[in-house]
């Protein structure tokens, strides 16, 4: 480190009192902009783990569907006539609802059921006990064990409970790649008897989920299926629709945009005017520098170092923080949705480095215009 | 033969425009030479610190020239004269202007690290000028801890550090006691000043005009005496 940067340091790192309250300005706006955006990404993350988790390529669905959990079921016809588009290797329904448990305790708890193809079981989760051909034995249901396994008294093979009042027997539990957002378990069982102890509209095929022979003929397929009045997503794209609809249609999107924003303003404002005060307080040093022989750049370097030095700390420290309490969060909480992602990450260093852009501005403008004449007369 | 280190040459500064008018410096001229301890006085108001601005590279004036060793300053870049000002010009401000959050005697290497010389090494020799005005022992205090006149003397060595030709001491004994004041100009007069350095005081304090080896009066922005080895005059 260059003499000059070393005098800025000390000069920033020695006057503890702004320095502590330069960083926690940094560190609270940027603490609060990760947790803001990382409970939001790990909100869309789970609200799209029903498209994760059954893995197809393609979804078709109503073009009113803007969400995994609010399907709209589909006459057999389509199913029918996708099979029949070329460049469709195979397309079978899928089933997902919701139904109300009664475990043996008496309690009642709301499950959400995926139904799968009964020839193909295409989407199945993986399983981490039982035998996957026993899903086909009666009232045979798989269970998955994630955060919300708890809530049907942790069942084992060959528990039984009642499902809208059908039999249901555990014969399965299985893993899957992300929870869901909803906060409630989830069974599988086989396409038809999810038809059958649910109750249903007239038409029972939630989406229906295509492999595609090619790539290639992802267009054409999309193209077709929208011929009859339907739509076909990659999953992707499907990820995206529920995104979309959770950004900009619940007002989730806009409230924690405002809540990063106001993070964002908070911070600025705390770094900005102790930064501020810490050049007004140290002017006249700054005067006497120039007046010795510092260059007006040399002086610039010292201030955008110490701007950027406790922005980057500041940065460091809030990251830091939020991942802390969010493991900690984890660790009490499994189902607790947030995730740091690293668009959440980029962003909020991004913000940060505008936080000591104006800091260093203010402090820059303040110390180019003092002059040395200034400082001989006091 | 006379080895003059400034020269000024009917230099005119003024303040404002119009009505709000106010000629600070009104064609002042003079020399300084090399081994000489010039004292410039005058009340308050009568232009010293404008001069002593103008001489130093610091404040522009609006006529007239400045020569630094025979270069004309104000024909110079902003950069250039920066450069003069820290490689041939050291300062001692009247409050001293000390870094209260940098030690002692990283207060006295800043002139050598705006010169670039490496940070240890800077303040090896810094510490070689804490010695030089005695206060080796205080090198790792802050100056709060320092009394005033060892302030003062921190600031001497920070001034004297970057190895200057011209020394310009901005009322240094302003706040100082008589006793103190008078001790820290004997010290100037005998360790700091050399036949190879200039030294230019701005003072009203008659209490150490015995030190001067010349008396430049100043009043209304006009230089009105100028004397070489006498006091009576004033």
């Amino acid at each position: 480190m260059s003499g000059i940067l070393k005098i800025a340091l000390k000069l920033l790192v020695n006057d503890k009192s702004k320095f502590i309250a330069l960083l926690v300005g940094i560190t609270f706006a940027v603490f609060l902009m990760i947790m803001m955006m990382s409970m939001f990404s790990g909100i869309l993350a789970r609200s799209s783990s029903s498209v994760y988790n059954i893995g197809a390529k393609i979804w078709v669905m109503d073009p009113a569907v803007n969400n995994a959990t609010s399907s709209i079921p589909m006459p057999d016809y389509v199913l029918s006539t996708t099979r029949s588009i070329n460049g469709v290797k195979y397309a079978v329904p899928v089933y997902f609802g919701n139904a109300l448990v009664k475990l043996k305790s008496g309690a009642y708890q709301a499950v959400s059921v995926v139904g799968l193809d009964d020839a193909t079981l295409y989407g199945r989760p993986e399983l981490i006990e039982g035998k996957i051909e026993d899903i086909y034995s009666e009232n045979a249901f798989f269970v998955v064990k994630d955060a919300e396994f708890k809530k049907l008294e942790s069942p084992k093979i060959g528990t039984e409970f009642e499902i809208n009042d059908h039999r249901g027997r555990v014969v399965g539990l299985a893993k899957v790649a992300s929870g869901g957002l909803f906060g409630i378990p989830t069974v599988y069982t086989t396409y038809n008897r999810a038809i059958t102890y649910i109750p249903s509209m007239r038409f029972t095929t939630s989406y229906i989920l295509i492999e595609p022979k090619s790539e290639a003929d992802i267009p054409f397929i999309q193209q077709r299926i929208k011929k009859l009045g339907y739509q076909a997503l990659t999953r992707d794209q499907f990820v995206s629709k529920i995104s979309d609809f959770y950004t900009y249609q619940t007002g989730m999107g806009l409230n924690v945009m405002m809540m990063t924003a106001i993070s964002f303003i908070v911070g600025l404002s705390i770094s900005g005017q102790t930064f501020y005060t810490f050049i007004l307080e140290n002017i006249e040093r700054f005067g006497a520098l120039k007046a010795i022989g510092a260059k007006g750049r040399e002086l610039i370097t010292m201030i955008l170092f110490q701007a950027s030095f406790t922005a980057m700390l500041g940065y460091g420290l809030g990251v830091g923080l939020a991942s802390s309490l969010m493991i900690l969060a984890k660790l009490r909480l499994p189902s607790y949705a947030a995730q740091v992602t690293y668009t959440n990450l980029i962003f909020a260093f991004f913000m940060v480095l505008i936080m000591a852009g104006v800091s260093s501005y203010i402090g820059i403008r303040k110390v180019l215009q003092i002059q040395p004449f200034d400082i001989f007369r006091g | 033969m006379r080895n003059v280190a400034i020269k000024a040459n009917a230099l005119v500064k003024w303040f404002g425009e119009g009505e709000t008018k106010t000629t600070a410096v009104n064609r002042a001229s003079f020399e300084a030479d090399f081994g000489e301890l010039l004292y410039i006085v005058g009340p308050s108001g009568s232009g010293k610190t404008t001069l002593l601005s103008m001489i130093s590279g610091i404040l522009k004036p609006n006529e007239g020239n400045v020569q630094v060793e025979g270069k004309d300053i104000w024909q110079m870049k902003s950069d250039e004269i920066a450069d003069l000002r820290l490689h041939k010009i050291g300062f001692v401000f009247q409050d001293y202007h000390l870094f209260p959050r940098l030690t002692t005697v990283e207060n006295v290497a800043i002139p050598l690290i705006l010169k670039k010389m490496d940070w240890n090494k800077a303040l090896k020799v810094a510490l070689e000028y804490l010695d030089i005005v005695g206060l080796t022992d205080r090198a790792q205090l802050q100056p709060v801890k320092l009394s005033g006149g060892e302030q003062q003397r921190v600031a001497i060595a920070r001034a004297i550090a970057g190895n200057p030709d011209i020394l310009i001491f901005d009322e240094p004994t302003a706040s100082l006691d008589g006793d103190t004041g008078r001790k820290i100009v004997e010290f100037i007069k005998t360790k700091i000043l050399n036949t190879e350095r200039c030294v230019i005081i701005v003072t009203h304090d008659s209490r150490i005009y015995e030190y001067a080896d010349s008396i430049m009066k100043m009043e209304d922005g006009k230089i009105i005496g100028f004397e070489r080895n006498t006091l009576t005059a004033l």
